[in-house]
């Protein structure tokens, strides 16, 4: 079992970095707040426990690596990688501006960037080559790639997933960030996806079920999939997107809007009356 | 002595176990065509280094994007018509971040033949040349497809190499020089300036000959790399002939024609017809049959060289 001070402990950051992402995305007055506010609970526990880095040598070759497929969510990974020290935080008022390190959609030359995203479907392709390279080279690192729900509906993603199952690829831990909405609606609308546990159990993956907003399961799910061998291994982590801010909760219009000055305060007294205890 | 005809794609096929013998990072992938393309020459000599993707062109091509920014040198190999269905995942992954992958693109054009329409790639020149970075280029017999290979492994950056299913005239030795984005200047004349590339330099000699016995002397160059395109080459013949025929088995929107027009038109505009598919699909038949309906035939550049220098006069 997870340990409780160190679930307290990401929780805590998981709400600091909740307000960064409303702060960058209302400072630029662009970007995707919806699926920020939802993978961010799994980063937390990724980058500030789970993962083998080294801010101060993002380059270095034995790290574990994080690919975020759905590229549009950068604002909750940049407020990751500025806060690990991969780049100075000053560098977030400049998100989405020209010149900046910090593109819409991350491109490779910003430190701490695996993939450059952007096109839904082809980081988990991505990562399938960095993990048959870790397999050649015999290496201990593992390789984890977030996809989106709706991404889910791209065809890459399914030839992604028969591959990764055929070369039996258990150094490759994908999640799926399943917050229900896409850019026009409800994914199980638009076009569902589900029963999609089945499908990916079906492509040789081992799958584990979560509530993607509760530390404690996504800790435990991390560490199951450490003891999976000769299988990929797919967390599908249930989420809300939005989560944390009620008016951008399920809600699509906050897919790829930025808050004006009104939201842009709710939404940041809302995220620090979060009560980071009873939060799941 | 009769000269010795070997496809390109098969001397892709063994530069590719050259290649790995000597590097280790050389990996290879390819999408349930390895016996066409002849990638399965090193699948049976380094199994554990080659990678079969299945009928799948996007995530091949997304793999092998991964398996580069790890330090793998990625050779990804279908049939040209089938890497393009991947030409989104090339734009925004490959070309995007200048990536060193070489994709390579086999039965290309119609002299694929029998086929018909669905195989026979005519714009593959086009769509690899218009995304920025990647260089393009398209070898016209074994010894160039060897020496290609091995540039490229030199070569850190995004390619796209353009093979071709049939057996074609060795008009290299071994001591030919290949160098990525410089022409080879076949023949040398006085009166137009032809450049070709890949099958279509075969043609182009022939043509030469058929021109020559009409005492019309032809420049002849081999254009194997499409993009970069050797300015200097193209201008320096442009401004000695004021006549210029492109020719190639490609459609003539974005190809080598369209290269060498952006070229002159900026730089120095003369005479010029692009030799190519006239913005037309071909059909089923033997290549030799096809070339001549569609104007891809010896025969028929030396008609338009002729006609050109007719009206030049």
């Amino acid at each position: 079992m997870a340990d409780k001070n160190l679930v307290l402990k990401l929780k805590q950051k998981a709400k600091e970095l909740r307000k960064e992402i409303i702060e960058i995305i209302y400072n630029a007055q662009s970007g995707h707040p919806g699926g920020s506010l939802s993978e961010i609970d799994f980063l937390a526990a990724l980058y500030y426990h789970k993962m083998k880095i080294n801010p101060k040598k993002p380059d270095w070759s034995e790290r574990d690596k994080f690919v975020l497929s759905k590229g549009h969510a950068s604002p909750g990974l940049y407020a990751v990688l500025a806060d690990k020290g991969y780049f100075p935080k000053s560098e977030l008022k400049n998100f989405r501006k020209i010149g900046s390190m910090l593109q819409g959609h991350p491109e490779l030359n910003t430190p701490g960037i695996e993939f450059a995203g952007g096109s839904l479907g082809q980081g988990i392709s991505f990562s399938i080559g960095l993990a048959l390279a870790g397999k050649i080279d015999r290496k201990s690192s593992k390789v984890y790639v977030m996809i989106g729900d709706g991404e889910t509906q791209e065809g890459v993603v399914w030839e992604a997933s028969m591959a990764a199952g055929f070369y039996k690829l258990d150094n490759l831990v994908a999640i799926l960030d399943k917050n229900q909405v896409q850019e026009t609606g409800m994914t199980k609308d638009v076009m569902d996806i589900d029963p999609v546990a089945d499908k990916w159990k079906a492509f040789n993956w081992h799958v584990i079920d979560i509530n993607g907003h509760d530390m404690e399961q996504i800790l435990n799910a991390l560490d199951e999939a450490d003891k999976i061998k000769g299988k990929p291994v797919m967390i599908i982590s249930r989420t809300i997107k939005g989560k944390g801010v009620s008016f951008m909760e399920l809600n699509h219009k906050f897919h790829g809007k930025a808050p004006n000055e009104e939201e842009y305060r709710k939404a940041i007294g809302e995220i620090e009356n979060i009560d980071i205890i009873k939060f799941k | 002595m009769e000269i010795q005809k070997i496809a390109t794609r098969d001397a892709y096929g063994e530069a590719l176990v050259e290649l790995g013998k000597r590097n280790k990072n050389v990996v290879v992938l390819d999408a349930d065509l390895s016996d066409s393309t002849r990638s399965e020459k090193f699948q049976k000599e380094f199994p554990d280094r080659f990678f079969s993707m299945g009928i799948a062109e996007q995530n091949m091509i997304g793999t092998a994007a991964g398996l580069s920014v790890s330090g793998k040198i990625p050779y990804a190999s279908t049939f040209a018509i089938f890497s393009e269905r991947a030409i989104e995942l090339v734009r925004n992954i490959i070309s995007r971040n200048k990536l060193n992958v070489k994709i390579a693109g086999s039965h290309a054009g119609i002299s694929t033949g029998e086929d018909g329409k669905s195989a026979q790639a005519i714009e593959d020149i086009s769509l690899y040349r218009s995304l920025p970075y990647i260089t393009v280029i398209q070898p016209c017999d074994a010894v160039e497809t060897k020496k290609a290979v091995f540039a490229l492994e030199k070569y850190n950056g995004p390619s796209y190499m353009r093979l071709l299913r049939n057996a074609l005239p060795v008009i290299h030795d071994e001591n030919y020089t290949f160098e990525i984005g410089k022409g080879e200047l076949l023949r040398k004349g006085k009166d137009i300036a032809i450049f070709a590339t890949g099958a279509l330099v075969h043609e182009s000699l022939k043509a030469c000959e058929l021109l020559e016995k009409e005492g019309i002397t032809p420049y002849l160059a081999n254009i194997h790399t499409i993009k970069p395109l050797d300015r200097k080459l193209v201008l320096e013949l442009a401004k000695k002939t004021d006549c210029v025929i492109t020719a190639e088995d490609h459609n003539i929107i974005g190809g080598l024609g369209s290269a060498v027009a952006e070229l002159l038109a900026e730089e120095y505009p003369c005479r010029m017809k692009r030799i190519g598919l006239n913005d037309q699909y071909a059909e089923s038949g033997k290549p030799s049959e096809l070339y001549e309906k569609y104007g891809l035939s010896s025969c028929s550049i030396a008609k338009e060289a002729k006609s050109m220098l007719k009206n030049k006069k």
